[in-house]
């Protein structure tokens, strides 16, 4: 057998490869495409007409401006939660091992591995039977939930490579716990903490399937595009939408990439 | 508490917060629990409760004349669940998770065996984010892109058209069962759809298997006289096994509990999660719909359980 380093790759296995990448990335160019088409009763393809209004179209729209605010205020909040719950969990299942060390690793992934369907369901249940309304903050409270995780897994990782002693250094050099938090352990896990925010921010932006459940009569950006999905108005509008939505989660997905490429994965699973 | 241990630097700040700090150190455990308990108990009593309210909501039955719920213990949820409805609706999404985990495996396979094994440098990263954008941009954007695509007057039919192969997508739509109208309204759209959304789940784990094979393993099986084809199924495959194997969890998973896709490309039969979310719903019917969530739970239990006993979770 050839050694495979300094090779090629058969050809077979290259084009199966690009082959994969465009099934991956063509659906998502067909969706700028759309967006310029003049047809807006149908998909048509190729497009009639290729127009800018629509661009316009979106910008007037209030109920799109609501539901983007909605969506970006939920999001600030749970991932601030969620940067919050994920470092201290973090912190404590690094630091030691203690009873049910494993388990708890287990339920901080399991709102992220158990289908979305069920922890809305389930908190939507829990709701009604303690008579909470459904509000601004039950959708919060939901998000919080599953976004844990993401800053959970970011922080952990870089928490095992901080080594120990620089802690140890600090406190020894008189730093307090709080001084020694602010100067040496916050510069190490910052970017660790960042990425891991952007990419919770990023998930709660986007999130649907727990949102139909704790939503009331609020429609975030993405429960609004549910909408217009099962009942199109003017389609080449959710074009629009959904050209800045793919814009607004990539950039913090490409930032988190960056700021934790050295040799971690950017943590998160599943949605 | 401050003066036992207290040196001389100590004696430089004192107030209180000194005293905190001095305090935690002192009692790493006093620490260790302060850190652990917040997000301990936001996920104990916010999602864990629910789930177990969920859960014991399955043990109630819904009064037929009424249309509440009765809160008593019975088990004739659970035989409702087994009648003949809802079985099928159990087994479509079944056979659907099976058939997206498989095409899944074999569509990622190629790309993460040629990331991991080829791709170098800037290909390299080039190779992992085009894997991570689609995995991380907007489920809903992605599900509607298939709408674009599968639409009767869309660029599938288009492009049949062109290259003169109409017949043929008319014959794979004249299919029994997976057939339908339109690729928008039959099964192999659905299955579609599920497969694009899904696949960068299968792709990175089983990418990060592969990377972890040494390459000395593979000169050692080709010194030992083995052609590529031996060496691929006796040595690499076997140990990209659990990184597939991992991949599934998620696969199979999503694909057991989405509600979204089906309802949006798809025919009009039931899959498990729109199941449960019209029963909740409209339907009003909360223990027969937790029952139903009671299903995958069972079913991805078992999963988790053979997929660990297979290293699967090492991969992850």
């Amino acid at each position: 057998m050839r050694s495979e380093r300094g090779h090629r790759a058969p050809r077979a296995l290259s084009l199966a490869a690009i082959a994969g990448l465009l099934f991956l990335h063509v659906p998502l160019l067909l969706i700028f495409l759309y967006a310029f088409t003049t047809e807006e009763k149908s998909y048509q393809f190729p497009p009639p007409g290729l127009t800018l209004k629509w661009f316009g179209a979106a910008w007037e729209r209030q109920d799109i401006w609501n539901a983007l605010w909605l969506s970006v205020k939920v999001a600030s909040i749970a991932t601030a939660i969620a940067l919050v719950l994920g470092t201290c969990a973090a912190a404590a299942v690094s630091r030691a091992r203690f009873f049910g060390h494993d388990y708890i690793s287990l339920l901080f992934i399991l709102p992220i591995a158990l289908p979305g369907i069920i922890t809305g369901i389930a908190l939507r249940s829990a709701f009604n039977i303690m008579d909470f309304d459904f509000s601004f903050w039950t959708i919060v409270l939901g998000h919080a939930t599953f976004c844990i995780v993401v800053v959970y897994n970011n922080a952990l990782a870089r928490f095992r490579r901080t080594a120990g002693s620089l802690i140890e250094a600090s406190m020894d050099l008189g730093a307090d716990g709080f001084q020694t938090f602010r100067y040496v352990v916050l510069p190490n896990i910052g970017s660790a903490l960042l990425a891991g925010g952007m990419l919770a921010f990023a998930l709660s932006f986007d999130e649907v399937i727990v949102t139909t459940f704790t939503a009331g009569q609020q429609s975030t950006l993405p429960i609004w595009m549910l909408t217009e999905l099962i009942r199109p108005r003017q389609r080449p509008v959710t074009n629009v939408v959904a050209i800045f939505v793919i814009a607004v989660t990539f950039i913090p997905i490409l930032f988190a990439y960056y700021l934790t490429r050295d040799g971690e994965h950017v943590a998160g699973g599943g949605k | 508490m401050t003066d036992t241990a207290a040196g001389t630097v100590h004696d430089r700040h004192g107030g209180l917060l000194r005293r905190i700090s001095d305090t935690l150190f002192r009692h790493p455990h006093l620490l260790l629990t302060l850190l652990i308990a917040p997000p301990l108990l936001w996920l104990g009593i916010v999602y864990l409760g629910s789930l177990l309210a969920l859960l014991a909501q399955s043990f109630f039955s819904i009064d037929e004349f009424s249309g509440m719920v009765k809160r008593e213990f019975t088990l004739s949820t659970y035989a409702e669940l087994l009648n003949l409805a809802n079985v099928d609706v159990i087994l479509r999404s079944l056979v659907m998770a099976v058939a997206v985990t498989l095409a899944a495996a074999l569509i990622a396979f190629p790309i993460a065996y040629y990331a991991a094994r080829y791709a170098r440098g800037r290909w390299k990263a080039f190779f992992y984010l085009a894997v991570m954008l689609p995995l991380w941009s907007s489920y809903l954007v992605r599900v509607y892109a298939w709408k674009l695509i599968l639409a009767k007057e869309g660029i599938i039919t288009w492009l049949a058209d062109k290259l003169y192969i109409t017949w043929a997508l008319d014959a794979i739509l004249a299919l029994p069962v997976i057939g339908g109208p339109s690729l928008s309204i039959s099964y192999i759209g659905t299955f579609l759809v599920f497969l694009y959304v899904w696949l960068p789940y299968m792709i990175l784990p089983t990418q990060a298997a592969l990377e972890r094979v040494p390459a000395n393993l593979l000169e050692a099986s080709a010194d030992l006289g083995a052609v590529p084809r031996q060496t691929f199924w006796t040595v690499i495959f076997p140990l990209a096994l659990p990184g597939l194997i991992a991949g599934s969890i998620f696969t199979f998973s999503l694909t057991l509990g989405d509600y979204i896709i089906p309802q949006i490309v798809g025919t009009s039969t039931y899959f498990l999660g729109q199941a449960v979310y019209t029963l909740q719903g409209t339907a009003g019917n909360i223990p027969l719909a937790a029952a139903f969530t009671v299903v995958p739970i069972v079913i991805m239990g078992i999963y988790l359980s053979i997929a660990k006993r297979m290293g699967a979770f090492d991969a992850l």
